[in-house]
């Protein structure tokens, strides 16, 4: 049935076809020599075609795939600091926290932190992301916590490839995760399930996956070690009062 | 040689030739995805997209691949699917692309599709192609479920998310492990082993009987 020809028609050459409906040869019977321009031609082509059709669609789906994850880095901001009206990025240019970026800068290469306000643009929260490694990848953790009293307001994970059953209960397994949601003190401190003296940063790891349970906790401890000098310095208010400055991409 | 019907060359890869279980070609997706039934039908389906959609262009265009470079070529009509799977699947299904992470990429690599092209689309219409690449990608979905039941069952005790015994299930966590998708195939094989001798050995009786 489909012996009709393509777009590469115009480098055929006399092969032998195949009569489609009867049973396949037992080997393939080689075609005449073939020459050695219509080998790369024939695949050049064809990989030309490829990388075309590749690139219609990802000019498709790019833009969904950035707004999704988009989408979802907003979502968690608002889940890790609750109470939050809305909330403003700040870039770290040179030390100093930034709203605008140096011209010409590209904004993936500039660490941020975002900074939430609550009705009257009091600032009631920071969130911070930080990715390290955990038991089998990198583990992506946003967390919100309150500048003054340095407590905890919210953790989520937002990438991890840990086992599934066991590390992954750093994010399924909502008595793990409830913890950083009461408000722990920090620098926190990991311990066995049980074994606490109830001080006040102790957070319960997850029995069976203790490396990944300490890497959040590590990664949260890291990210305010790093953060918390520029933080000290004082939060710059909201770039734009009146609108809400949240970040469009 | 043997001449094969339409339906056969779509019956045949469900069970009789399933690539996993009895061709035991793709066990690295076999392996890897199924630790959740809902891991298992989405390999299944990148899978099945990528497998139909290179078997119906490369049975069209066999005729301009020279026989010199087909693999090359066919590796290229696969990988350039297996591109498009991953980007849509991520646009339009972006929890399950983030959980199969990595194996999206490697369904260029799955010797089973490349193998239904060797052995069929290029010696075969379009039609009969499809044909061919629906049965084996069916049989690849019966496999992996059947594994991915098996692990999430024993391993989570829930199918599909849904929690079966309650509360006081302990998980046997090991089957969700890498070491688990070794023992369940072990299994699912010896099984299917078995059943296969037993079938062999009541032939022979009858046919001992009969004369």
């Amino acid at each position: 049935m489909s012996q009709e020809s393509n777009n590469q028609g115009h480098i055929d050459v006399d092969i032998k076809v195949e009569n489609t409906d009867s049973p396949a040869p037992t080997d393939e019977q080689a075609p005449k020599e073939v020459s050695t321009f219509r080998l790369v031609a024939t695949l050049a082509i064809a990989g030309a075609l490829a990388g075309l059709l590749i690139v219609l669609v990802n000019l498709h789906t790019k833009p969904i795939i950035d707004k999704w994850k988009a989408e979802q880095l907003q979502l968690a901001v608002y889940e890790v600091l609750p109470g939050v009206e809305r909330y403003d990025t700040f870039y770290l240019v040179d030390d100093n926290l930034s709203a605008e970026l140096p011209s010409g800068a590209k904004e993936s290469e500039y660490k941020r932190v975002y900074v939430g306000r609550d009705a009257n643009g009091e600032t009631t929260g920071v969130a911070i992301s930080r990715g390290e490694s955990g038991f089998q990848d990198v583990i992506m953790v946003i967390f919100g916590h309150d500048p003054v009293t340095g407590k905890l307001s919210g953790m989520k994970i937002l990438d991890s490839k840990e086992t599934p059953g066991l590390g992954d209960k750093i994010f399924k397994d909502m008595n793990f995760v409830d913890q950083f949601f009461a408000g722990p003190e920090t620098p926190m401190l990991g311990v066995k399930e049980g074994a606490g003296k109830g001080q006040p940063n102790e957070i319960d790891m997850i029995t069976g996956a203790t490396i990944s349970s300490k890497a959040v906790i590590q990664i949260i401890n890291n990210a305010l070690n790093e953060w918390k000098p520029i933080l000290d310095k004082g939060i710059p208010p909201s770039p734009s009062d009146a609108a809400t400055a949240e970040v469009a991409q | 040689m043997r001449t094969t019907s339409p339906t056969q060359d779509f019956v045949r890869g469900i069970w009789k030739e399933n690539p996993v279980l009895i061709q035991m070609l793709g066990l690295c997706p076999a392996l890897a995805v199924t630790n959740s039934v809902a891991n298992a039908l989405a390999m299944s389906g990148a899978t099945f997209f990528v497998m139909s959609c290179s078997s119906v262009l490369i049975s069209t265009c066999k005729r301009f691949i020279p026989h010199e470079v087909r693999i090359s070529a066919y590796i290229l009509v696969i990988a350039t699917f297996v591109t498009l799977a991953d980007m849509l699947l991520q646009a339009y299904a972006p929890v399950q692309h983030k959980e199969l992470g990595a194996f999206i990429a490697l369904i260029v690599v799955n010797c089973m599709i490349l193998g239904r092209q060797e052995t069929f689309s290029s010696k075969n219409n379009p039609f009969r192609s499809l044909l061919d690449a629906f049965g084996t990608g069916i049989g690849f979905t019966i496999a992996l479920v059947m594994m991915g039941g098996f692990r999430e069952i024993l391993g989570v005790g829930s199918f599909l998310g849904v929690s079966l015994f309650g509360p006081n299930f302990e998980p046997w966590v090991i089957m969700v492990l890498p070491a688990g998708g070794f023992l369940t195939l072990g299994f699912i094989l010896l099984a299917m082993g078995a059943i296969e001798q037993r079938k062999k050995t009541k032939a022979e009786q009858a046919t001992e009987g009969a004369s």
